[in-house]
């Protein structure tokens, strides 16, 4: 609606959702249970600096270096803290690797725990209740909707996040990437491969 | 320059709902399973009644999880959380429009 100051000559009264927000915040910032500062320094990290580029990083790293690739496997809490990724409450990330043999997936059917220091923020189809039931009960025909069919040897071994445990998967390593280096590997790698709805690309 | 990057979140108030919650939790008020195990079960008592898309839904459950948590840690009481809502409305009402809003302290 255009905006006319004749007929708003008060300020647009935010919606009820977000007044409520506005007067939880009033109250701890009183109460001094919660730093304004750190509430933007939150949501700077989460709106700019976490994303899934952070997860492809490391899934190109695994995919090229041996030893980095063995640590992650063993504890990828640790390894990806080498890379100045750390988790945000103590939370301990576990990376599953896709094999010829198994494919990973990830889901949340709690609530929606996931790997933020990786992935950042989840899209919205991983909390929706179509996603965190079906997952579990029929992961081919999910995987399927997002375009990946696997070859019936492939198991598909589901892993559910709690608070305590997030998982990364690592995707396949596409054919025809060996003269690749880490960063035009770490571009193949999506958000979804990471999640296991979707495969890494191919090379251009 | 480059444009600046979408945002993460559908509307502003489910960003500072966020940033308000990983800030308690990151400043000791609350254990992150502590309101894992809240949330879940919101959602599991909303997706009864209906299938949460995991938009805007997911947000409105997420901000009644926090209401209710904080209330019951006596960290914002429900009836305390009204009063601030209300007085945030009358404020908005009550100001020119293009100037600042504030409330009392």
């Amino acid at each position: 609606m255009p905006h006319d100051h004749h007929d708003h000559p008060h300020s647009l009264l935010p919606s009820d959702p977000a007044l409520r927000v506005k007067a939880l915040e009033t109250i701890l910032t009183r109460k001094g249970l919660v730093d304004p500062a750190a509430m933007d320094a939150i949501l700077d990290t989460y709106e700019r600096k976490v994303g899934p580029h952070l997860g492809a990083k490391v899934v190109a790293r695994a995919w090229t270096d041996p030893e980095f690739r063995a640590r992650l496997l063993a504890g990828a809490t640790a390894a990806v803290a080498e890379m100045d990724i750390s988790g945000r409450q103590g939370e301990h990330v576990v990376a599953v690797e896709n094999t010829a043999d198994t494919h990973n997936m990830v889901v949340c059917t709690l609530c929606s725990c996931y790997p933020w220091p990786l992935l950042g923020i989840p899209p919205a189809w991983y909390k929706s209740d179509a996603y965190r039931a079906r997952a579990v009960r029929e992961p081919r025909k999910v995987l399927a909707e997002f375009g990946v069919t696997l070859p019936d040897s492939q198991k598909v071994r589901v892993w559910d996040s709690t608070a305590e445990v997030r998982y990364l998967v690592i995707p396949m390593r596409p054919e025809g990437t060996e003269g690749l280096d880490e960063a035009a590997l770490a571009a193949l790698v999506t958000r979804d491969s990471m999640i296991g709805t979707g495969l890494a690309g191919a090379p251009a | 320059m480059s444009a600046p990057e979408p945002s993460k979140f559908d509307e502003p108030w489910q960003a500072q709902l966020f940033a308000l919650t990983v800030a308690l939790n990151e400043a000791g008020h609350f254990a992150w399973p502590d309101w894992a195990a809240a949330f879940g079960a919101t959602l599991k008592r909303r997706g009864a009644e209906r299938a949460q898309d995991g938009g805007a839904d997911y947000y409105a459950a997420w901000l009644e999880t926090l209401e209710g948590f904080l209330d019951a840690r006596g960290h914002a009481p429900t009836a305390e959380a009204l009063k601030a809502k209300v007085a945030w409305e009358a404020a908005y009402l009550a100001t020119p429009h293009g100037q600042p809003v504030k409330i009392a302290d």
